[in-house]
C-alpha cells in the first residue's frame, strides 16, 4: 500500500523489514541448508559430536581429501539407481501433462461455453472429486488392477495421474476460458465454423497462457506425487519420490542416509529453476479460482 | 453450445474421471464389505504305536483354493466397520461399563488405533488451518508494503515451502531438528539436555509435524491473500486515512471485509488439505507417536504379508464421509445460491 497520504513511522518500517527476514530465513534456509550438506559425507551433516563439523567440514576433510565432496551424488545416480527414477518421473510427468491438457482445454471449453444446468453440476462434481483424498482412491485401484494385472507398470500410473489431475486442470481452464470473450467463437459460428473448427481456428491461437499456468500445476503434480506412484509402481518403475523414501529405508540408521539428501536436492533443483521462470504463470494460477470468484 | 457437441469435448475427461475417480469410490464402497478369508482348517489324525492323535492343522491347499476363487474375500458386512481397528464399537461400550471416571474412558477410547489417527488428524487440521490463515495474511500484508522492485525474488522465497512435495519438504526439515542436524544439536546444548529428541515424546513430534504444516501450507494462503490485496480500493483506504483511522483499525474496518470471500475459500482448501496429511509422518518417521488416518489406509496398503483391502477400504469410506461433512457447509451454500439465481 504506497500512496501519498499513508505514512508509515520508521518503527513500522524496521519492524517489517524485520519480519520479512525473518520469515524468508524460516522459508529459504532448510534448502540452502540441505544443498550445502549434499557435499558433505555423512558424519559431517549429521553429525554425532558437534553440529559445526557440518561447517567446517571436518569429517569430509578426512574422508575424502577436500572441503566438498560429490560422493553422495555419483552414488545415489549411479548405484542407487537415481538416474532410473528420473528418467521415469520424465516419462511420467510428459505424459500426464501432455495428455492431460489436451482433455482438460477440451472439457473445459465445452464448460464454459455451455449455459445447461449440468455444466454447473459438473462442475461441482469435480470440486468434490478435487477433496477426495488420494490415499483412499489408491486403495480403490489396487484391487481390481491385481486382478487386471497391470499393476506396477508406468502407463497405468500415468493413466492414474491424468485423472486425479483433471478436477483441478478442468477448474482452472474454466475461469479462464470464461475471461475469453464469447463474441470471438460465435463470430465463426455465424461464417458457418463446426464448433471444433472454431476450437481450432480462434480458440487455440489465444489460450496460450491459461494452458500454461494448467500445465505448470500438471507437472507439479505429475512431478511431486508421493501417494498413486509409492503404492501402484513396483520398485523397478519407481519415480523419484518413492526412491527418495526407499533411500531412508525402515531404520534411519540403516538407510543410505546421503543418498537421499542428494537424491532431494537433486529432485528439487529442477523445481525451483522453474517455477522461477514460470513464478508469475504459478501465482496466477493459485489466484484465478480465488479472486475472480 | 448444443449437448450434442458439449457431449463429444466432455466425453474424454469426462470419461477420465469416472472410471478412475469414481469407479475407485464405488470400489471401495465394495471392497470394505469383504474381509480375507479365514484359513482353513481340517483334522489330520497322526497314529505311532503309542496311539492315535488328531491335531487341527491348516489347509493350505483349500485355503489359497478359495482365495484365488474368491479374490475379494468372504462377505463381511458392516462387520469390519466395527471391528477393533476401526470404530470399536464393542471395545468403547466394554470401556463405558469399566472405567470408573469419564478422563479414564476417553483415555482408553484414544488408545484405539482409529480414534487416535482421528484425533491427531482433527488437531492437526485445528492447529494448522488457522495458523495458515494468520501467517499467510501477516506476509503478504508486510510484502506488500515493500518496493515493488525487490517483490519479486522476495515472493519466489517465500513460496518455495509449498512448492516441493510434502515429503521432501518434512525431510528437509526432519534433517535440521533431528538431533544429530543443526537445530535439533544447539537445541539440546542450549537446553542442556543431551537426550533432547524429537522421537522422545509424543508431544513434540505433534509440535514438530504441525509446526511443518504451518510452514508448508503458509506460502499458499500468502500467495492468495497477496492477490486479493492488489484489488482492495484504494478510495476508501485514502478517506479512512484523513478521518484519523489507525493502521490497525483499517485492515480491520476496510481490507478485511474486502477479501473476506477469499479468506473462507482459503480456509476451505487448507482444511481439505490438511484432512488428508499423510507425507509428513513418513517424512518426519513419526509413525510410532504420530498417525492419521490416510496413513493408516497407506499403512494396511503397504503390510507385507497380506494386503488389507477391506480394512483400508473401511478407513478410507469413513476418510471419505469425513470430507463430505467437512465440505458440507459450502455444497449446501452453492445449492441455495443456484437455486434462488434460477
Amino acid at each position: 500500500m504506497e500512496y501519498g497520504l499513508d505514512r508509515k513511522s520508521n518503527s513500522l518500517k524496521t519492524f517489517n523489514t524485520v519480519f520479512i527476514i525473518i520469515w524468508l530465513l524460516i522459508a529459504c534456509f532448510p534448502f540452502i541448508w540441505t544443498f550445502w550438506g549434499s557435499f558433505k559425507v555423512r558424519a559431517d551433516f549429521f553429525s554425532r559430536t558437534d553440529w559445526w563439523y557440518a561447517i567446517s567440514a571436518f569429517n569430509t576433510l578426512i574422508e575424502t581429501g577436500g572441503k566438498f565432496t560429490i560422493d553422495a551424488y555419483s552414488q545415489a545416480w549411479i548405484e542407487g539407481e537415481f538416474w532410473k527414477a528420473s528418467r521415469n518421473t520424465i516419462i511420467v510427468t510428459v505424459f500426464v501433462v501432455s495428455i492431460s491438457l489436451f482433455l482438460g482445454t477440451l472439457g473445459a471449453y465445452a464448460l464454459s461455453r455451455s449455459s445447461e444446468k449440468y455444466a454447473f453440476w459438473i462442475l461441482i462434481a469435480a470440486l468434490i472429486f478435487r477433496a477426495m483424498p488420494h490415499i483412499t482412491l489408491v486403495s480403490g485401484y489396487l484391487f481390481p488392477f491385481f486382478q487386471l494385472q497391470i499393476w506396477g507398470i508406468l502407463p497405468t500410473t500415468i493413466v492414474v495421474l491424468i485423472a486425479i489431475n483433471q478436477p483441478f486442470t478442468l477448474w482452472l481452464l474454466y475461469s479462464f476460458f470464461k475471461t475469453v470473450p464469447k463474441e470471438l467463437d460465435e463470430s465463426a459460428l455465424i461464417d458457418g465454423c463446426s464448433y471444433f473448427q472454431a476450437f481450432r481456428h480462434i480458440i487455440m491461437p489465444v489460450m496460450w497462457p491459461g494452458v500454461i499456468t494448467a500445465g505448470l500445476f500438471s507437472l507439479m503434480l505429475a512431478y511431486n506425487d508421493f501417494t498413486v506412484t509409492a503404492l501402484l509402481l513396483n520398485q523397478e518403475n519407481h519415480t523419484m519420490v518413492p526412491k527418495i523414501q526407499s533411500y531412508l529405508g525402515t531404520n534411519q540408521h540403516q538407510g543410505n542416509l546421503m543418498w537421499a539428501v542428494s537424491a532431494v536436492v537433486s529432485a528439487t533443483a529442477p523445481l525451483f529453476m522453474l517455477v522461477m521462470f514460470f513464478q508469475r504463470q504459478v501465482i496466477s494460477g493459485l489466484t484465478a479460482g480465488a479472486v475472480k470468484g | 453450445m448444443p449437448n450434442k457437441t458439449f457431449f463429444w469435448f466432455f466425453l474424454p475427461t469426462g470419461l477420465a474421471m469416472i472410471l478412475f475417480i469414481g469407479l475407485p469410490i464405488i470400489s471401495t464402497g465394495v471392497q470394505s464389505l469383504y474381509s480375507k478369508h479365514d484359513q482353513i482348517v481340517k483334522e489330520v489324525k497322526k497314529c505311532d504305536p503309542f496311539g492315535c492323535t488328531v491335531s487341527i492343522q491348516v489347509d493350505q491347499e483349500e485355503t489359497s483354493k478359495l482365495r484365488e476363487e474368491k479374490p475379494l474375500g468372504k462377505f463381511n458386512g458392516f462387520g469390519t466397520y466395527i471391528d477393533r481397528n476401526h470404530l470399536a464399537i464393542d471395545e468403547i461400550s466394554k470401556f463405558w461399563n469399566e472405567t470408573d471416571s469419564f478422563d479414564e474412558f476417553t483415555d482408553q477410547v484414544s488408545n484405539l488405533p482409529f480414534y487416535k489417527a482421528l484425533i491427531f488428524t482433527l488437531t492437526y487440521c485445528l492447529f494448522v488451518t488457522p495458523n495458515v490463515l494468520l501467517l499467510g495474511f501477516l506476509i503478504a500484508l508486510s510484502l506488500n508494503a515493500v518496493a515493488r522492485r525487490i517483490r519479486g525474488p522476495l515472493i519466489f522465497g517465500t513460496i518455495l515451502p509449498m512448492i516441493v512435495t510434502p515429503l521432501v519438504g518434512s525431510l528437509v526439515l526432519f534433517w535440521m531438528i533431528d538431533s544429530q542436524g543443526i537445530i535439533g544439536a544447539n537445541l539440546q546444548n542450549l537446553m542442556n539436555d543431551p537426550y533432547l529428541s524429537l522421537k522422545s515424546s509424543k508431544t513434540l513430534t505433534w509440535i514438530t509435524i504441525i509446526i511443518y504444516g504451518i510452514w508448508h501450507h503458509s506460502p499458499f494462503a500468502f500467495v492468495v491473500f497477496y492477490a486479493a490485496l492488489q484489488t482492495v480500493p484504494q478510495e476508501p483506504i485514502e478517506a479512512a486515512i484523513i478521518d484519523g483511522a489507525s493502521r490497525f483499525q483499517r485492515i480491520r474496518h476496510i481490507v478485511l471485509p474486502h477479501i473476506y470471500p477469499v479468506v473462507t475459500f482459503v480456509a476451505l482448501i487448507s482444511l481439505m488439505d490438511n484432512f488428508r496429511v499423510f507425507e509428513p509422518i513418513i517424512g518426519f518417521s513419526a509413525e510410532g507417536s504420530a498417525q492419521s488416518l490416510s496413513w493408516l489406509i497407506y499403512d494396511n496398503l503397504v503390510n507385507e504379508e497380506v494386503i488389507l483391502f477391506g480394512s483400508a477400504a473401511a478407513t478410507s469410506m469413513m476418510t471419505i464421509v469425513g470430507i463430505a461433512i467437512l465440505l458440507a457447509p459450502v455444497l449446501i451454500r452453492t445449492w441455495r445460491e443456484f437455486r434462488t439465481v434460477r
